[in-house]
């Protein structure tokens, strides 16, 4: 009999969690008991209140044990793990566990599922199909299939993909770079770090396709120091990927070139900010540039860049396999395609929720996230990070697309959803998300770099009941001049959070004026 | 921990070998020095300005821009707690307040006896298992005060 396949995720925050004791637990027990098993560690599934997730391969399904510490390893075997039996950790066929079985994973196919660096189980899992048919086509028609297909940034700011590659394509120039911003800063999301380290040869045949489109052959990743586990992935799959020949001088003998690198970030969110990061890149301070210029006419090193989002190159190579109406089929409005959601917070089953765009931020919250992990009643969701809005209950019928955020005065961003229970202080969050602007601002303008530190201090003295009128207008006053006068998002958006504290939760802020009075 | 300066300048030297001709090499150039000495000493700072023909003021100015470069030596022992939303929205702010009786903080949030410092840390993307926190570079979530003093008791039982 061949070995069995068990699987435990090298994920991040599975070995954070103790994944890493589990799968040492199932070496030696199956080592003292004389199982052949072959231990795979493969990216997390996402339903990261089940991790440490344990799957076994028995016949051609995969059936699920979680959380599993390595405590529990021993009863495992005893309870024949191998053959899927029976236990209390036992949760049946992963793919038939309802969180997962009612979402689109479109681009989330294959983390969790395969052996992240190997590319022969990438290929078997139809991995690189994009790019072998990008390799077929003209450029310019491998950048009307990605606008065709309706695909707008993924980072946060939505801006078709497909129109952003036709202007470097349509750019002369004898060198064009490829950069992905993984620079994933918002608290509350974690997709591009899942996807990094779950499936890197996605990233890395979604850039090639880019770099093929738009007639670049250098592509960075820029990769935030907090994820220490996706650079050792990323460079794992680069190197395997090259040797393979689907990177390098001579992709698939087809004579194309494309070169990838990881370059580490060092810890400043402003570096999240496309000018920023490409200042960065060039090994500079990470301060903002005005635009224009934009990035695709002179991006790094004053050269045409495509600058896009860990999601957005990741739903690419599906694009071109299946085609853009394959991917515009789902979705709703302007929103076309799934959307990676990321569920943190207060949440008794956070995770990654890809689906498409159109169901509201009640459904995610309650009917995958199961409400507060607290147990107590949910107040209030941060959607976006830190510079998102929060949004009150009554706006939970919301459905999670662009303009229908937009159109209440909040963002998509990214997809991070961050729940709160009804213990949170509204007021102390709206101070934060000013303390966090100052801490991250990069100090270019002065809207962002004074106002943040002001807007704090404002906070600070209205929930301490000083001269509480004069200074809730002077707050409002500060947050316009912000939101319209500074150079990027940093400070032109941490007011939302504070805004929208004090819209739908005006009692945390006035909680001193109203006892003194 | 203190490096003697023969091995700082080695490794600022390996440093600038392996990466100065690369394009935009300073951010490479000083995390390979701090990798390897755990701090960027300040003869770093001559050393690569001559060797990538920028100005002292270039290079301290990117040094101190960026939380995650340090110009001194740091503590054997380093406790990132994350301090973001959704680790907030799980109690980080109380077990900060914990952690915080239970070390002998300076002024400077070190814990001399203990040799740790604690510093706050923005997003480890762990926010699905809320609150984290990073120790010694190891990722740590689902903490609560308990596990908190696990962890620092397997410390100090190892040192």
């Amino acid at each position: 009999m061949s070995a069995v396949k068990v699987f435990v995720p090298a994920d991040a925050l599975a070995l954070a969690v103790g994944a890493e004791r589990v799968a040492d637990a199932v070496r030696a027990e199956a080592a003292r008991r004389g199982l052949d098993v072959q231990l795979i560690r493969n990216g997390s599934r996402g339903l990261y209140w089940l991790e440490p997730l344990v799957e076994v391969e028995v016949g051609d399904r995969r059936l699920a044990y979680g959380p599993v510490q390595a405590r529990d390893v021993a009863s495992l075997f005893d309870a024949g793990l191998l053959t899927g039996g029976a236990h209390p950790r036992a949760l049946g066929p992963t793919e038939d566990i309802e969180y997962l079985r009612s979402q689109e994973r479109l681009t989330f196919a294959r983390v969790g599922v395969i052996d992240p660096l190997s590319v022969a189980d990438f290929v078997a899992h139809d991995g690189f199909a994009g790019l072998k048919r990008a390799l077929d086509l003209d450029p310019a028609a491998i950048v009307k299939e990605v606008t065709d297909s309706g695909l707008r940034g993924r980072g946060g700011a939505a801006f078709p993909t497909g129109i952003k590659w036709k202007t470097v394509a349509d750019t002369e120039a004898t060198q064009k770079y490829i950069v992905c911003n993984a620079d994933e800063g918002d608290s509350g999301t974690f997709a591009d770090r899942m996807l990094m380290e779950g499936d890197p040869l996605l990233l890395a045949e979604g850039m090639a396709i880019a770099g093929l489109a738009v007639g670049a052959t250098r592509g960075y990743i820029y990769l935030r120091s907090e994820y220490p586990h996706a650079e050792r992935a990323l460079n794992a799959a680069i190197a395997a990927a090259t040797a393979a020949g689907y990177l390098g001088d001579d992709i698939l003998g087809s004579g194309r070139r494309f070169h990838l690198e990881v370059r580490r970030g060092a810890g400043a969110y402003i570096c999240g900010e496309e000018t920023s990061l490409l200042e960065s890149l060039e090994g500079k301070r990470g301060q903002v540039r005005y635009k224009p210029p934009l990035p695709a006419h002179k991006g790094l090193f004053g050269l045409p860049t495509v600058i896009n989002n860990v999601l957005s190159l990741g739903a690419v190579p599906l694009i071109l396999d299946k085609g853009a109406q394959y991917y515009s089929e789902f979705g709703r409005g302007r929103s076309r395609g799934t959307q990676p959601f990321q569920l943190a917070g207060n949440i008794k089953r956070g995770g990654l929720v890809e689906k498409a765009f159109g169901l509201t931020l009640g459904e995610l919250i309650f009917d995958f996230g199961g409400g507060t992990a607290s147990d107590r009643p949910v107040r209030t969701a941060q959607v976006g990070g830190p510079l998102g809005a929060y949004l009150p209950l009554a706006h939970f019928d919301t459905p999670l697309d662009y303009e229908a955020f937009a159109a209440r005065q909040a963002m998509l961003g990214h997809g991070g959803v961050v729940v709160f229970d009804d213990t949170v202080d509204m007021a102390a969050m709206a101070r934060f998300a000013m303390e966090f602007c100052a801490h991250e601002s990069c100090g270019k303008c002065t809207p962002c770099r004074i106002g943040a530190v002001r807007g704090r201090e404002l906070i600070e003295r209205i929930v301490a009941g000083e001269n509480v009128a004069r200074n809730l207008a002077t707050l409002r006053e500060l947050c316009d001049t912000m939101i319209s006068a500074s150079l990027c998002a940093l400070g032109g958006m941490a007011p939302f959070p504070v805004l929208s504290a004090l819209e739908h939760f005006p009692d945390d802020f006035l909680r001193a004026s109203r006892d003194a009075a | 921990m203190t490096v003697s300066e023969p091995e700082r300048r080695q490794a600022i030297t390996r440093a600038l070998a392996e990466h100065a001709d690369a394009p935009g090499a300073l951010l490479p150039i000083l995390h390979a020095i701090q990798d390897a000495l755990g701090y960027v000493p300040p003869e770093s700072i001559d050393l690569i300005a001559a060797r990538l023909n920028l100005s002292r003021a270039d290079v301290h100015g990117v040094v101190s821009f960026y939380h995650d470069f340090h110009t001194e030596p740091r503590a054997r022992h380093v406790l990132r707690l994350c301090r973001a939303e959704a680790c907030q929205a799980m109690g980080g702010a109380a077990l900060e307040a914990a952690l915080r009786r239970r070390l002998n903080l300076d002024a400077d949030d070190r814990d001399r006896a203990r040799d740790l410092m604690l510093e706050p840390a923005y997003c480890f993307g762990a926010c699905a298992c809320a609150p984290a926190a990073m120790l010694d570079g190891e990722l740590h979530a689902r903490l609560d005060v308990a596990r908190l003093n696990e962890l620092l008791g397997e410390l100090e039982a190892h040192s």
